[in-house]
């Protein structure tokens, strides 16, 4: 039963391997799809490119799809698939924050590490920048520790929120990603430019 | 080498999708990026003062006495995320000592931008409990409601301030 790790199928030393193969993956996509390039990132939001969008709703739903299929199947146990706990004021202004140093930087934490690795100097600058910046929230933390805590509202998923089932949730998701993807792809075709190499 | 095209985001998000999955089935858990960082950060910082940690109530999670900082499963993953990049840029002829820009800026203008936008980020992430990988793929396709929250927050407040800085991309 899944996930193998949580029902004792292997040890921590071997979930550390896991983890290098998993995160090659994820940096292997993520270059493949040109978040190496900080400017594919940015397009996103003077509506040049989709990229993000697409990259990051498709893998959600391909991800989520699997988890329910396999949940129905009885093939993993998601009360043991950690579910990130919610705060949501926090979450709410450190994701406005984020957004914000996204476009100015083009990077988030992930894309700027595959950026590095292929030698883009200006993901060097950002790694810095994001160190100090979690430096900068560290030391100050005691002042804001309060607010970070507000909002909690522990394991809570959509369908719990809204009332309704697993199932249902999921297939609302869809429909909104499939809803994003068609808006998408009109606003490229009306702002966006020919797809080109960097 | 002949740069090739980025492949078709769907695809890679179907790829990135799969990538996910496998780390909740085998797992339990998703992916990240900030975590690590912090780690990085807090470790960084204890060896300038280990005290200065011990006292801090967020540095002492990640390195404080006796915490076994790099012992952790995001520390490994990002570590492959680097390599999966290279790979990947490798095999597409895309490893390149360049800076990324708009036609209209340098890229000494482009470093103080990207400093910026990072120091931004990285408050963000930690604030945020997570970034891009760990909050809103992850979370998201755990339908947690934070993470959804934060992913809508993530694009409105990046769509708001686009027109400010639009000089250093297009």
């Amino acid at each position: 039963m899944a996930p193998f790790y949580k029902t004792g199928y292997f040890s921590e030393p071997t979930s550390f391997v896991i983890a290098f193969l998993i995160g090659i993956g994820f940096g292997f996509w993520l270059e493949r799809a040109g978040f190496g390039n900080a400017r594919v990132l940015a397009a996103q939001f003077y509506f040049k490119k989709m990229t993000v969008l697409q990259v990051m709703f498709t893998a959600i739903i391909t991800a989520m799809i699997g988890l329910l299929i396999f949940s129905l199947f009885g093939w993993i146990d998601l009360d043991l698939v950690y579910i990130n706990p919610t705060f949501i004021w926090p979450q709410i202004i450190g994701g406005v924050i984020l957004g914000t140093g996204m476009v100015v930087s083009g990077f988030c934490p992930g894309t700027s590490i595959v950026s590095c690795a292929t030698g883009r100097i200006d993901a060097y600058f950002y790694l810095g920048g994001a160190l100090f910046g979690m430096f900068l929230f560290g030391e100050i933390y005691p002042l804001i520790e309060g607010f970070h805590k507000t909002g909690a509202m522990g394991r809570m998923t959509l369908d719990n929120w809204m009332n309704i089932s697993l199932g249902m949730a999921g297939f609302i998701v869809i429909l909104l990603a499939i809803g994003m993807f068609w808006g998408g792809e009109w606003l490229v075709k009306k702002f966006g430019e020919k797809e080109t190499a960097q | 080498m002949e740069q090739k095209k980025y492949w078709n985001p769907y695809l890679a998000g179907i790829g990135l999708g799969i990538t996910l999955l496998l780390a909740f089935v085998l797992v339990g858990r998703g992916l990240g990026s900030s975590g690590a960082m912090i780690r990085v950060v807090s470790w960084i910082t204890s060896t300038f003062s280990q005290s200065h940690v011990d006292a801090n109530p967020y540095f002492v999670k990640y390195a404080g006495s006796g915490v076994n900082t790099f012992q952790n499963w995001l520390v490994f993953e990002v570590i492959g995320v680097a390599v999966g990049g290279f790979i990947s840029g490798l095999l597409s002829g895309r490893l390149k000592f360049k800076t990324e820009h708009g036609p209209n800026i340098t890229s000494k203008i482009r470093w103080i931008y990207a400093f910026a936008g990072g120091i931004l980020m990285g408050f963000g992430a930690r604030l945020a409990y997570g970034c891009a990988s760990g909050q809103a793929l992850t979370g998201g396709a755990t339908l947690a409601l934070g993470s959804w929250a934060f992913m809508f927050s993530l694009f409105g407040g990046g769509y708001l301030v686009a027109y400010f800085v639009r000089r250093q991309w297009l």
